[in-house]
């Protein structure tokens, strides 16, 4: 399986083509994208599955008559993208005439020169990929005597190149590669089960740590043993990274400008106004290439940039995409998501909090009676982004006299977002990116409420 | 774009491939769907959008492991080669199985199709949109903003084998969704509901969108009214429907065999015991005509199944597909081997999950309630399995204060342990509904999926809100 030669040109050039075929008064935009993918799975010392694959995708926008249409496919056969050419233009007619629609327009602005792409990954064997694996599973077995399994230990890498070509001038190629080790751990004491994991993210092998991994998932199941339902009661929760990073996610999605032009953002018309802690300041910065959501470019080919979102506490931008900019009158921030299955969204992709000045440990020794959470579950279905209302499922551990204590589950975490933001009270020095939209830091809220017995 | 299938001296050959290195067990899975969809929001409709998915996957079981490889490329070449890269993959460890040669077998049809997707006019598909947020924002001022979308997908497999299995299933499904927002003095709140099943275009000769639009737009005008919602532990009554997927959480999951193969569910080891009240019969069922998650075969061949899993509050079965069957030395799976796509490996899933009427007036479980929650409409949910704690949202609920519903409710999850939820129903009632229908995600892979319950009531959960 190749990836041509990385460079993604066989991909802008198959934009090139179709843009070709523009007609009069219609604009084009083509994203391509092709991948190269490997996943191998072990459990109990033997290989579960491998599976590797190349996976090719295209979409096609067409915006004609202030109206859109848009199609996709998964080939690049030349017959396929024409017929998916063909079905966008016919979907056309079918949208709501808004002036505001169409291609994005070069807005001068240089691509941030990333060093994402790692080309020896297509190279390494695919006993180097198992070993790794079955190592990740031995280094976790060892490390306790209370850990009794794992579910599966898992390796994963791709090596990703796509283009976006538009009428208007646009021919973005981005490329990046990614692996990823993680584990899923069991730990047992008697007849009670507690789970954890690890995991460790890279461009390339040279990047990924088998132990941190390991310890990771060692620690997060076996300091669960023993946890019992707490004490329903108001009090300070602290997020572990991982907690943090999903509920930056979440705040992230109140600042797309999607949600701010259709009136459905809780911050909506609030630029300029304290909406959190004056400690906390919030970013998106693709072109910081640490963060794994890191990328020259959007999803409609322009550069992406550093957005500074809410500046100690004061809201001072929505995130934008063409569309959104256009229609509120202001210019894209290089914010369009997307995958090759759907038209531009917008959404942060490295989110950040200015991180603070002291230790995780000095943020909780700084709390006389709270909880640390170090898992969440059901935030897709116990959060609300138009109302603000936010409710979770947690585990994780007491906190007593600025110690951590006893081990807590099958408790929620409940406040409203809003009011999330306004009392936090502390952030640790922790930075940490994680493999999602947002990194993750030590983070103190005060005043939510834990529902337990 | 070609739409004919692999025929079968293709199969073959590429079955002949995959095992010419040895394996125990070969299959190639091929897939061709068509999609579409229309989305309206903000008072127009933002775009109709098109999407063709066509490739095969190819897996060879050789001892305990699994190679898998895929390709857009259904000719004898591209087949071939993917059978080649699966068996490599698959690190031919041991095994001399031959292909058996190929035996076509009718695969039966849970109901039939009436309307093909392909059959409608595009404009009556964007149609139904505005229908339907007129509907919604007739509800009242307070309403701001009304997404609608409609979907269908067409869905033909093959499915051929080693064993000599050659079958095929065509899968249409139609769906439609209303989200609504409203304002008022004390914020903004959203209400939805959705339909789906497993038909062509006629759904709508029996479901009014504008109906839809009118329940959504409802619960989020109920919701400005709304509460905070109380935290602790205390009974809960779910609504007719909405407590299927409290089963598909509190126990589906963890009686699929895979977890339980890896010793990582609760119900591992517990075959013949109570796990839950005597009230409950769970059931999975993948022939239920027309249900969001109902089909022919599964992805793997087998016709599906009905699978009693609880009976009368003992654990009767779990749930299998072909690679766990074998394993265990069972005959054939129960039907239960799905995917998302040809991109990915088949997994235990579940189909339509639900338990059926007990004898109590739904009236009177409210009535006999002094205070807990009513939760009329839920959202999604999640759980661990090897822990059996588990969530769920609760997007329309209200308190129950002397036998009695009072105030709505914002919105939150509610937590619980499976095991312990299970046993602790202590009332059902005659008033069986499937609910709504949902996308289930394991392991990376979404499936479509129904529930279904009549009202009952958990004496005991704990309620995810911030009222003391």
């Amino acid at each position: 399986m190749s990836i041509d030669d990385g460079t993604g040109e066989a991909l802008a050039a198959l934009g090139d083509r179709v843009v070709a075929s523009a007609r009069p008064g219609e604009q084009i935009e083509v994203v391509a994208v092709r991948s190269v993918e490997t996943s191998v799975r072990t459990w109990n010392g033997e290989v579960e599955s491998f599976a590797s694959a190349t996976v090719d995708g295209v979409g096609v926008r067409v915006v004609v008559d202030r109206r859109q249409g848009f199609a996709h496919a998964g080939s690049h056969e030349p017959s396929v993208v024409a017929e998916t050419l063909a079905e966008a233009r016919d979907n056309a007619a079918f949208g709501t005439p808004d002036e505001h629609l169409g291609v994005a327009v070069p807005d001068g602005v240089a691509a941030a020169e990333l060093d994402l792409w790692r080309p020896e990954l297509a190279a390494v064997a695919p006993e180097r990929k198992i070993d790794l694996a079955m190592e990740l599973e031995r280094a976790v077995l060892a490390g306790d005597r209370r850990i009794r399994g794992v579910e599966s230990a898992d390796y994963t890498d791709s090596l990703s190149v796509g283009a976006v070509v538009t009428t208007s001038g646009i021919r973005s190629v981005d490329r990046d590669s990614g692996c990823c080790l993680s584990v899923f751990s069991l730990a047992a004491d008697g007849a009670e089960t507690q789970t954890g994991f690890g995991f460790s993210v890279g461009r390339s092998l040279d990047d990924l740590d088998v132990q941190r991994a390991a310890g990771d998932a060692v620690e997060r199941a076996v300091r669960l043993l023993g946890a019992r339902k707490p004490a329903t009661m108001r009090t300070t929760v602290v997020f572990d990274p991982w907690v943090t990073a999903q509920f930056l996610g979440l705040v992230g999605a109140t600042v797309s400008g999607e949600a701010a032009v259709t009136n459905r953002s809780l911050f909506a018309g609030r630029l300029g106004e304290q909406v959190a802690s004056p400690l906390l300041s919030l970013t998106d910065d693709p072109t910081d290439p640490a963060a794994f959501g890191a990328g020259p470019c959007d999803g409609e080919g322009l550069a992406t940039r550093r957005n500074e979102l809410i500046e100690e506490g004061v809201m001072r931008r929505f995130l934008h995409n063409s569309y959104t900019a256009r229609r509120s009158g202001a210019a894209s921030t290089g914010s369009a998501v997307r995958g090759y299955a759907s038209v531009p969204g917008v959404g942060a992709m490295a989110l950040a909090a200015v991180p603070g000045d002291r230790s995780p440990a000095e943020v909780i020794g700084a709390v006389a009676d709270g909880v640390v959470v170090q898992e969440v579950s059901g935030l897709h279905s116990g959060v609300n982004l138009v109302s603000g209302d936010f409710s979770t499922g947690a585990e994780g551990l007491r906190i007593r006299g600025g110690e951590l204590a006893e081990p807590v589950r099958e408790f929620t975490v409940a406040s409203t977002l809003q009011r999330m933001l306004l009392d936090v009270v502390a952030l640790g020095n922790d930075l940490t990116w994680l493999p999602m939209t947002a990194a993750g830091v030590t983070l103190a809220v005060a005043d939510v409420t834990v529902s337990g017995e | 774009m070609s739409s004919a299938m692999p025929d079968a001296e293709l199969l073959d050959a590429a079955l002949h491939a995959a095992l010419r290195t040895g394996g125990d067990f070969a299959e190639v899975f091929v897939e061709d769907r068509r999609n579409s969809r229309a989305s309206f929001d903000d008072g127009r409709v933002e775009e109709l959008v098109s999407g063709r998915l066509r490739g095969a996957g190819v897996r060879v079981r050789s001892g305990e492991s699994i190679g898998f490889a895929h390709t857009t490329d259904l000719s004898a070449a591209g087949l071939t080669g993917a059978a080649r890269d699966a068996a490599a993959a698959a690190r031919a460890g041991g095994g001399q199985q031959a292909a058996a040669s190929l035996s076509r077998s009718e695969a039966p049809r849970p109901n039939e199709v009436a309307v093909l997707p392909g059959a409608v006019a595009k404009a009556d598909k964007v149609g139904l949109l505005g229908a339907a947020e007129e509907a919604a924002r007739a509800e009242g001022a307070a309403v701001f903003q009304v997404a609608c979308g409609y979907g269908d997908s067409r869905r033909r497999i093959l499915v051929a084998n080693s064993d000599g299995l050659l079958s095929g299933d065509e899968q249409v499904k139609t769906f439609f969704s209303v989200s609504v927002d409203a304002a008022g003095d004390g914020g903004k709140q959203s209400g939805r509901e959705t339909v789906g099943h497993t038909v062509g275009f006629e759904l709508f000769e029996r479901v009014d969108v504008a109906d839809l639009a009118r329940t959504a737009a409802r619960r989020a005008l109920r919701k400005l009214e709304a509460v905070p919602a109380p935290s602790g532990t205390m009974p809960v009554v779910i609504g007719p429907g909405g407590g299927g997927v409290l089963f598909h959480e509190a126990c589906g999951h963890g009686l699929e065999a895979d977890h339980i193969h890896k010793d990582m569910s609760v119900f591992a080891g517990r075959i013949g015991e109570r796990v839950a009240s005597p009230m409950v019969t769970l059931v999975d069922d993948g022939t239920m005509p027309g249900e969001w998650g109902c089909y022919g075969i599964d992805d793997e061949g087998r016709p599906a199944q009905r699978n009693v899993l609880i009976a009368d509050g003992v654990l009767v079965d779990y749930m299998w597909d072909r690679l766990r069957a074998d394993r265990d030395g069972r005959d054939a799976s129960s039907g239960n081997g799905r995917r998302q796509s040809y991109q990915h490996l088949p997994m235990v899933r579940m189909t339509n999950t639900f338990i059926g009427n007990g004898d109590s007036d739904p009236d009177d479980i409210v009535a006999d309630t002094s205070r807990g929650v009513y939760v009329a409409h839920l959202g999604g949910g999640q759980v661990n399995t090897a822990t059996g704690d588990f969530v769920f949202g609760m997007t329309e609920a209200y308190l129950i204060e002397d036998g009695r519903l009072t105030a709505p409710i914002r919105e939150g999850n509610l937590i619980g342990n499976g095991p312990e939820a299970l046993m602790a129903i202590d009332a059902v009632a005659d008033d069986f509904a499937m609910g709504s229908p949902g996308t289930c995600g394991k392991d990376g892979q979404g499936v479509p999926v129904g529930d279904g319950t009549p009202t009952l009531r958990v004496q005991r959960l704990t309620v995810g809100g911030t009222a003391a």
